[in-house]
């Protein structure tokens, strides 16, 4: 093959890390960056239980608090649960369709740096003494430059700008990678679960973050350039603000919950080793809520004043949501009947996340109740509630995944005995955290408090709350402490460690060579790899014969396209005009090197193949 | 197996779409184009939504020339006439003409831009700035969005022109002028909508 012979530099250590274009590669990059930003966030999370532990406490300030819940709303949902839930795409899906790579390397290490700086940006804050304080729907006028003329809105502006390019880059490159790069005979209908709602993912956040792209263009005009959109005195509006925030803000909770579901539909038919009941039923409710969840956003804004015919029609609207989610809870629970179900930690937080998730969806009907929310509205309650569908629901599911995924990324299984710790504690604590917070939202207590006064109810409940919150974090250092014992042992996961695997991915080595397939497969149905494991065969059928693979070559463009923009958003930030031309000039001129230089890759020939190179 | 073919002699009719990667690149387009839309989209609401308030400043119906307007919206369909033009020589593997296709559609969008220039200097000058109203603010945001849009596809589209002389038309070059010519028709659609939207609707109030 000598007309491939390019030679192309091929990186090991530290700069193999940076240059990355390998997407298991980026999955664990994005997995350790998202567990970074998880501990931060957690540890806020904690300081902010620790002041509410008792009434009139002063461990930390007012101000310092309003950062606080600021900072742990907005890094756990944008640079924690994101960035998890990309880890998992970017491990999985390729290996599930039976690819070798996504459709779009070099943009995939793209998304995930400007991710990683924007989340940087973001963080910088503390240390430059000005951080967002305007809570993490950032409403105007209090985060306008009449209220919040400080800097600290700018990080936030900045910073979830910059993260957002990353997340709406890795939606076009999952969708595209999707339709275009499935192995032979994996039609949409064979796809498996998870894949499928990462593919309706992937679609909400292509037409949901770029609403999230103007909001913040629009705020920081107005902050930076004395724009009107949202300055009363003006003639700008306070409500558009509102309006655009949560038309981007509702189909991202979905974005959330999606990935979830489709974990827990893996985990649990794989554990219950049952097809999944009613899978064609299972697809359609994901499009649906999909659907339903970009016209359901002004039952955030029922107390803003919108009219009672607005109001009602917002409120069925996302009543209807709770049809198609309760044919997933049914679908689920028909999957564990009869089953010979293994209680794994993965299953346990399976298992444990379909009750959970349906307390967040009843408590979510409640509120979709607009004159029954004029009660539950900025009070606890809603804090509940979105905690447990947010933690209940997505954080259960990523660490349902993580578990069962953990060996095909890393060729270890992770220790099932802290495993089982990990879950007692971490659910135990959550619903010590959140359930009482229901009965404190009933009583009055309104969210967003820095403090309470004494004998009005609130302190028993305030007083578990906080231990719960300790617990949580106790299931948190045990996961941690399970990775590090679980790294010390030798890597010798088989390709498919739970033997019951359905799915392409436990078809391949674990951890996979870095080209995925040696020969893609071809698949005959749903369930591909346990179809032919019921047939008595041990691999699947090749759909190609062995034969040299292209790859992609490693690129540090991405990285510095990422600083390129880090360092504008300063310029912006600070008004230094001439920061923000050199920022980005930096990412300009990487955008022109990318398009003038081709990438020609290089491939792994058979003999390489045989020696097996590992990820 | 999605390898580069290094053609050797006949490119394909379609040489945008003979690779995998080409096609990824079509498609993976078509779909940043989806969210382009929802971001005018939003851009557009916003605009809509404050359009009447123009507090101190001048409304749409006394600053707007329908002329000048009217002239670049002829400008920017007649550059993306250019740019089909290119496409279709393209796929007859003609690229000379190609190219002049292209710098036809250069030298147009630049006139766009000049218009636009030319027109937001002389609100400017009557009072109609970035900070004057939550009118200004978002005409100009919106109106600037789409004008930077051009820009980019300007500067884009002459580096294509560059490289095609340089490399010559193959499967690598040929989905890259495919592609910026999808986007050059995308960011001529949405100037209709604002010629529409926010030139004529603004002179009728």
């Amino acid at each position: 093959m000598a007309a491939h012979a390019h030679k192309v530099k091929r990186y090991r250590g530290i700069m193999d890390w940076l240059t990355t274009v390998d997407h298991k590669k980026i999955g664990i990059l994005y997995l350790i960056a998202g567990a970074l930003f998880f501990g931060v966030g957690g540890l806020e999370a904690i300081l902010i239980r620790i002041q509410l532990i008792k009434p009139m406490n002063d461990f930390v300030g007012a101000d310092t608090f309003n950062e606080l819940i600021t900072m742990h709303g907005t890094t756990m949902i944008f640079l924690a649960a994101m960035p998890m839930l990309f880890a998992l795409m970017n491990a999985v899906i390729p290996l599930q369709i039976g690819a070798r790579d996504v459709a779009f390397p070099f943009l995939n290490a793209l998304g995930f740096w400007t991710f990683f700086f924007g989340g940087l940006l973001l963080n910088i804050s503390w240390f430059a003494g000005n951080v967002p304080d305007a809570g993490w729907t950032s409403y105007v006028p209090l985060a306008g430059p009449t209220y919040a003329s400080g800097h600290g809105v700018d990080y936030y502006v900045l910073g979830l700008q910059i993260a957002g390019i990353g997340t709406l880059l890795g939606g076009v490159n999952f969708m595209a990678t999707i339709i275009n790069m499935r192995a032979p005979g994996m039609s949409f209908m064979r796809m498996p679960m998870f894949t499928w709602t990462i593919f309706i993912t992937s679609v909400m956040i292509v037409f949901a973050f770029p609403v999230l792209t103007v909001g913040l263009v629009a705020l920081m005009f107005d902050r930076l350039f004395q724009a009107n959109f949202f300055e009363t005195a003006s003639g700008g509006s306070a409500i558009l603000w509102e309006h655009v925030f949560w038309v981007f803000g509702h189909p991202e909770v979905y974005i959330l919950i999606l990935p979830a579901f489709g974990v827990i539909s893996e985990v649990v038919s794989t554990f219950s080793r049952k097809r999944l009941f009613g899978y064609s039923s299972m697809v359609f409710a994901t499009v649906l809520i999909a659907f339903l969840g970009f016209m359901v956003w002004a039952h955030h804004m029922f107390t803003t004043g919108l009219g009672p015919v607005a109001n009602a029609l917002f409120s069925i609207a996302t009543m209807l949501i709770a049809v198609p989610t309760g044919v997933k809870i049914f679908n689920w629970l028909f999957t564990l009947w009869g089953g010979s179900i293994r209680f794994t930690t993965s299953s346990l937080f399976a298992i444990g996340f379909i009750p959970t998730f349906v307390m967040g969806g009843v408590t979510g009907v409640m509120l979709a109740v607009a004159p029954a929310d004029y009660q539950y509205h900025d009070s606890y309650f809603v804090v509940a509630h979105f905690h447990y569908v947010i933690v209940g629901g997505l954080v259960f599911g990523l660490f349902a995944g993580l578990h069962y995924w953990w060996p095909k990324m890393f060729g270890r299984m992770l220790n099932e005995k802290i495993g089982q710790v990990t879950f007692w504690t971490f659910f135990v604590g959550f619903h010590l955290t959140f359930f009482v917070q229901h009965f404190l939202g009933l009583l009055g207590m309104p969210r967003r408090v820095w403090t309470y006064l004494p004998d009005q109810g609130f302190d028993n409940m305030n007083f578990i709350s906080t231990i719960g919150a300790f617990l949580m974090g106790i299931g948190t250092i045990a996961m941690i402490i399970n990775v590090i014992v679980t790294s010390a042992k030798p890597r010798n996961a088989l390709a498919d460690p739970w033997e019951d695997g359905r799915s392409l991915e436990w078809t391949i080595p674990s951890p996979p060579p870095e080209y995925n397939f040696k020969q893609l497969p071809l698949v005959r149905g749903y369930d591909a790899w346990w179809k032919e494991k019921m047939e008595g065969k041990t691999e699947m059928t090749p759909a190609e014969p062995v034969g040299p693979i292209h790859m992609p070559s490693p690129s540090i463009l991405p990285l510095v396209m990422s600083i390129g923009l880090f360092i504008a958003g300063f310029g912006f930030m600070y008004d230094k005009l001439i920061v923000t031309f050199v920022g980005m000039a930096i990412t300009l001129g990487c955008m022109l090197l990318r398009s003038v230089f081709d990438d020609h890759g290089f491939h792994i020939e058979v003999e390489e193949q045989e020696k097996g190179v590992q990820a | 197996m999605s390898a580069h073919h290094h053609v050797e002699g006949q490119l394909p009719h379609e040489p945008e779409r003979a690779t995998m990667e080409g096609r990824n690149k079509i498609l993976g387009f078509w779909i940043f184009l989806g969210a382009e839309t929802v971001l005018f989209g939003t851009l557009f609401s916003a605009y809509l939504a404050l359009r009447h308030n123009i507090g101190d400043g001048p409304a749409a119906s006394e600053i707007f020339e329908l002329s000048t307007t009217f002239i670049a919206t002829m400008i920017l369909l007649f550059s993306s006439l250019m740019s089909v033009f290119a496409v279709q020589a393209m796929h007859q593997h003609k690229v000379k003409a190609m190219i002049g296709w292209l710098i036809a559609t250069v030298v147009l969008g630049l006139c766009f831009l000049g218009l636009e220039i030319f027109e937001f200097n002389a609100y400017v000058g009557e009072g109609h700035r970035m900070p004057t109203s939550a009118f200004s603010s978002s005409f100009y945001t919106l109106v600037g969005f789409h004008g930077a849009h051009v820009a980019f596809g300007v500067l884009w589209i002459t580096l294509l022109i560059l490289q095609i002389l340089k490399k010559g038309l193959t499967v690598v070059t040929a989905p890259k002028i495919y592609v910026s010519a999808i986007y050059w028709h995308f960011i001529d659609v949405v100037w209709v909508f604002i010629f529409t939207v926010v030139y004529l609707m603004g002179k009728v109030g």
